[in-house]
């Protein structure tokens, strides 16, 4: 039998591809076009019962109410803002545990960088709250010195959701700059760079790819996120929110699909775009 | 490495002064689960043991925690072999439409959670026409895990090259001894690791779970997100978010030993 | 009591369809009934069967407590030594949640305010109750019974719990005087700016109607729920004036509570339940109903269609409303009572006055939740109002 399936590579592939394709493309991307087929229904407002008549109202909506625009700039703004930061943090940070730390320090630093991850996302999103909160750590903090502290909203969530995420960011860096050989670095210090012109022009340009994996993660959690907003973010509203409460209090299924719509092509554009970086194989 | 005195005093600056942001609220919620007001309120005026004491009998918080290592294990096993699988395809041969496979299998984790748990919750309740219960939060968990096995796999299947199997049956092993004798062993840290991974994912995972589990049940985060604000179970909440931290290290540190010799970066 | 005979017509084809494919035969405009729709035939329980060992309760919170909040508050265990059912407890914080919830098909009985109770009642969600089994509704007071939110055509459907006004509350240390207006929360150079907790769900703009009926009487708004384009248009304006004055927009009371005592939010509209457990924590909270009056709601037990457990579910609509123990609901929560002996079995006999709960005059002041629809609920045939659709919309806007 071995013979058999030696004989025949395209049937072995077949075999070992037929699982996951039918679990991934069928039933996933099954489940996801028929969200977005709703997304051309709509709900009667009374019964809450989704009625098929085929129409493009919602997205006429979504393009011509201005406050799904604000909301999705919002959210956008929020995301790269996030991404930015944790990528400024995250790149010190990985280069000393890489670079400057000896192999037994790199492996108990991994690991204090991961066991947060294990810290349960809301604790951590409730810590921020408590802290950010008008008698929390942050005011005991700063009042002393007459600032007032930021209290629930935007500059809120985008600290918290840049704590959240920094691991995953972090993680992919290290790995990069794991990889890059210190020759490289020597050899632009022996051509007369100093260190920050080698970081600029030799060590950056290596870890670019590494950097955008880690901002594929920190962009698409910012993206769809709606809990942490919750939780911190005061007033404020992002896409994933607006998508929540069209599913759960409005319940109005292809409207909340027609939102969905946004997030998902947002990402998918900058999966494509990201593809040419090859990022993807630093994941 | 040569480098500059300044360099390496921002870099060491910069990691402590990152690592202490990290773990600073973390300590909070450490101090938190010992502080005596029940509003949390800073800096806490005494301590008190009672929380601690008042979670080892908290059957909701047990019952939360067993079916999330349920739901856990049965995910990662899914993965793993489906993970697997795709790993081998995609890495042992080149086909039509290998980029979109690939790209397929990173998308349950690239799009936003709330997509995919809504649209996993239309199919399951409105198509298929079944009730949610554990096992279609098993299927969603599963879903988005695959890509974790998966990266874990390639990484070390680009690593082994195929000549050691080759090898194997040009002195005559068949296929599935081949696989058992010589291939699962070089494979298995790359799995465990991986394995591992996926069980962290889905035992962390609240949006997805949200809209897939059944009603009535609660894995963890579900358990901390509806007590969270509960004046009598949030403290609680805080205890069970210290295990967690302290308890978390282990697999992490196994994580960390049997994959270190892959590029095990990032959420994958 | 009336007695109610209820048609044998059941068909069940519309339920059964919804849930086949997710889509549904749309109901075109609805025909003149009283409410503005027909609902689908659907038959009332005749005769209870065995208790069938189960009950999911989709309830408001501090309805249907079971020791897990307060292990000294809980009146679902000695129910379930009683009849047998176990029972799961689901709470919610908006009527919008409920409604949605109570689709999913996986609860028995809903306590449904009268925002969610017609929703309910058009979708064949909730099925008209027979009466005759409930032993404890005789003694519902009678200007609970045959209303408009939980009747249709002359069919009951569903049991009356109790009823009560959106309060406002205030800090007592941090807001001084007291403030007697909405007016607080609503005002631009409102003092507390930043500091206010308002309802986050579309018929909160109810409750700006209603500031509106007393504040900009032109408008002539009768209704709060009955708002054509340019009575909807001023109340929209006005929470989006009231905006930036909001530290949270709360659906779980809970969130609300620690707002208030953490000091991040020092005044808003809360339910008692929410004053009494921020107050029993050691808050300085003092709550009251404004001089334009309050929006409120008057809930009503309703059973599923789609219930597998409907003898559990009529027996717990017996014991719920059963003198002792809608008193202890009432006093949990801080509502009057729908049973009119309930009175006698509070603790705390002040609380019927507190609450008016003998007064029909009041009970029929305050603006209850109901689902505005197209046609205008104050009667008004020369204009279209509203509907909820238009309110969902609108509330996204406002909260920007």
């Amino acid at each position: 039998m071995t013979a058999f399936f030696y004989r025949r590579p395209a049937l072995r592939l077949s075999l070992l591809l037929s699982a996951p394709l039918l679990w991934l493309g069928l039933a996933y991307l099954g489940a996801l076009a028929a969200l977005f087929v709703t997304a051309f229904w709509h709900t009667d407002a009374f019964t809450g019962q989704v009625v098929t008549e085929w129409s493009l109202d919602n997205f006429a909506t979504l393009f011509t109410d201005a406050v799904y625009r604000t909301i999705t700039f919002r959210t956008l703004g929020i995301a790269v803002l996030v991404t930015l930061i944790d990528a400024v943090i995250a790149v010190p940070m990985a280069f000393a545990m890489a670079k400057l730390a000896s192999p037994r320090a790199q492996r108990i630093l991994v690991i204090a960088v991961m066991t947060p991850l294990w810290a349960s996302y809301l604790v951590k999103a409730y810590a921020w709250r408590s802290m950010l909160s008008g008698n929390g750590v942050l005011s005991w903090l700063l009042n002393p010195f007459g600032i007032e502290g930021p209290g629930y909203g935007v500059t809120a969530t985008i600290i918290t959701l840049s704590y959240l995420w920094l691991p995953y960011m972090i993680l992919p860096v290290y790995a990069g700059l794991d990889r890059l050989p210190d020759s490289l670095v020597d050899a632009s210090g022996d051509l007369g760079a100093r260190s920050l012109r080698t970081f600029r022009s030799v060590i950056l340009p290596l870890t670019f790819p590494a950097i955008v994996a880690g901002s594929i993660f920190t962009f698409s959690l910012s993206l769809g996120d709606y809990i942490a907003v919750k939780i911190v973010g005061g007033t404020s509203q992002m896409l994933g929110n607006v998508v929540y409460d069209n599913i759960g209090a409005a319940n109005n299924l292809p409207f909340a699909a027609t939102v969905a719509t946004v997030p998902v092509v947002i990402m998918l554009v900058y999966l494509a775009a990201v593809r040419r970086t090859g990022a993807l194989d630093n994941l | 490495m040569r480098l500059s005195r300044t360099a390496r005093v921002t870099l060491w600056a910069a990691l402590g002064l990152g690592l202490a942001v990290i773990y600073f609220p973390l300590l909070v919620v450490l101090l938190n689960s010992f502080n005596a007001d029940p509003t949390f309120g800073w800096p806490p005026s005494s301590f008190t043991l009672e929380w601690w004491s008042r979670s080892v009998t908290n059957s909701g918080a047990l019952h939360a925690l067993s079916t999330s290592v349920q739901a856990g294990l049965a995910a990662t096993a899914i993965a793993l072999v489906l993970g697997t699988m795709a790993a081998f395809a995609l890495q042992r041969y080149r086909f039509f439409g290998r980029n979109p496979v690939s790209l397929l299998i990173i998308l349950p984790i690239a799009l936003p959670g709330i997509v995919t748990g809504i649209a996993l919750n239309n199919a399951f309740r409105t198509i298929l026409g079944i009730d949610l219960g554990l096992l279609t939060a098993i299927i969603a968990h599963a879903t988005f895990c695959i890509v974790v096995v998966f990266n874990n796999v390639v990484a070390r299947l680009r690593r082994m090259g195929g000549n050691l199997e080759e090898a194997s049956m040009d002195l005559g092993a068949s296929g599935p001894t081949t696989f058992w004798l010589v291939t699962f062993p070089m494979l298995r840290s790359a799995l465990l690791a991986g394995g591992l991974l996926a069980f962290a994912l889905s035992f962390d995972e609240i949006i997805v779970t949200t809209f897939t589990l059944g009603t009535g049940m609660e894995t963890l985060p579900i358990w901390i997100l509806d007590n969270l604000f509960r004046p009598n179970q949030a403290p609680v909440v805080n205890v069970v978010a210290a295990v967690l931290i302290v308890a978390s290290t282990v697999p992490v540190y196994l994580a960390q030993r049997l994959s270190g010799d892959t590029a095990s970066g990032g959420r994958l | 009591m009336k007695n109610r005979k209820t048609r044998l017509a059941g068909l069940l084809g519309v339920s059964l369809l919804v849930a086949a494919c997710g889509t549904s035969g749309s109901n075109s405009a609805p025909p003149p009934g009283a409410q503005g729709f027909t609902p689908p035939k659907l038959q009332a329980l005749q005769t209870l069967g065995q208790p069938e060992g189960q009950l999911n309760v989709l309830a408001w919170p501090g309805y249907a407590e079971n020791g897990s909040n307060d292990p000294k508050v809980n009146w679902v265990t000695p129910f379930e030594t009683q009849t047998g059912c176990k029972v799961n407890v689901k709470p919610f914080g908006t009527s919008d949640e409920a409604v949605t919830l109570m689709k999913t098909g996986q609860y028995d009985v809903v306590s449904a305010s009268g925002d969610a109770s017609l929703r309910l009642v058009a979708s064949g969600d909730a099925e008209p109750v027979n009466t005759a089994l409930v032993p404890n509704y005789a003694d519902v007071y009678p200007f609970l019974k045959d209303k408009s939110w939980n009747s249709v055509g002359g069919v009951a459907y569903g049991i009356p719990h109790g009823w009560g006004a959106n309060l406002l509350t205030w800090r007592t240390d941090k807001v001084t005087p007291a403030p007697t207006s909405w007016s607080v929360m609503f005002d631009a150079n409102s003092p507390y700016k930043g500091k206010v907790v308002a309802y986050d769900s579309p018929i909160y703009i109810a409750d700006a109607a209603l500031y509106l009926q007393t504040h900009q009487p032109d408008l002539g708004i009768k209704n709060p729920y009955a708002l054509d384009d340019k009575q909807f248009t001023a109340a929209v304006n006005l929470l989006k004036q009231q905006r930036p004055l909001v530290a949270e927009y709360w659906s779980d009371y809970l969130k609300e509570s620690q707002a208030l005592k953490s000091g991040d939010a020092v005044v808003g509209t809360a339910w008692q339940v929410t004053v009494n457990l921020t107050k029993g924590e050691g808050s300085p909270l003092e709550s009251s109903v404004p001089s334009e009056g309050a929006t409120g709601w008057s809930d009503t037990w309703m059973v599923a269609a789609k219930s597998a457990h409907k003898t559990c579910a009529y027996k717990w609509l017996d014991y719920i409303i059963s003198p002792k123990v809608n008193a202890q609901v009432a006093e949990y929560f801080g509502e009057a009572p729908g049973n009119s002996k309930a009175c006698a079995e509070m603790t705390d006999k002040s609380l019927c006055d507190t609450y008016h709960a003998n007064d029909s005059a009041y009970a029929s002041k305050i603006a209850y939740w109901t689902t505005p629809i197209p046609q205008c609920l104050d009667g008004r045939t020369d204009v279209q109002c509203k509907d909820y659709g238009a309110w969902t919309k609108a509330w996204t806007e406002i909260k920007g």
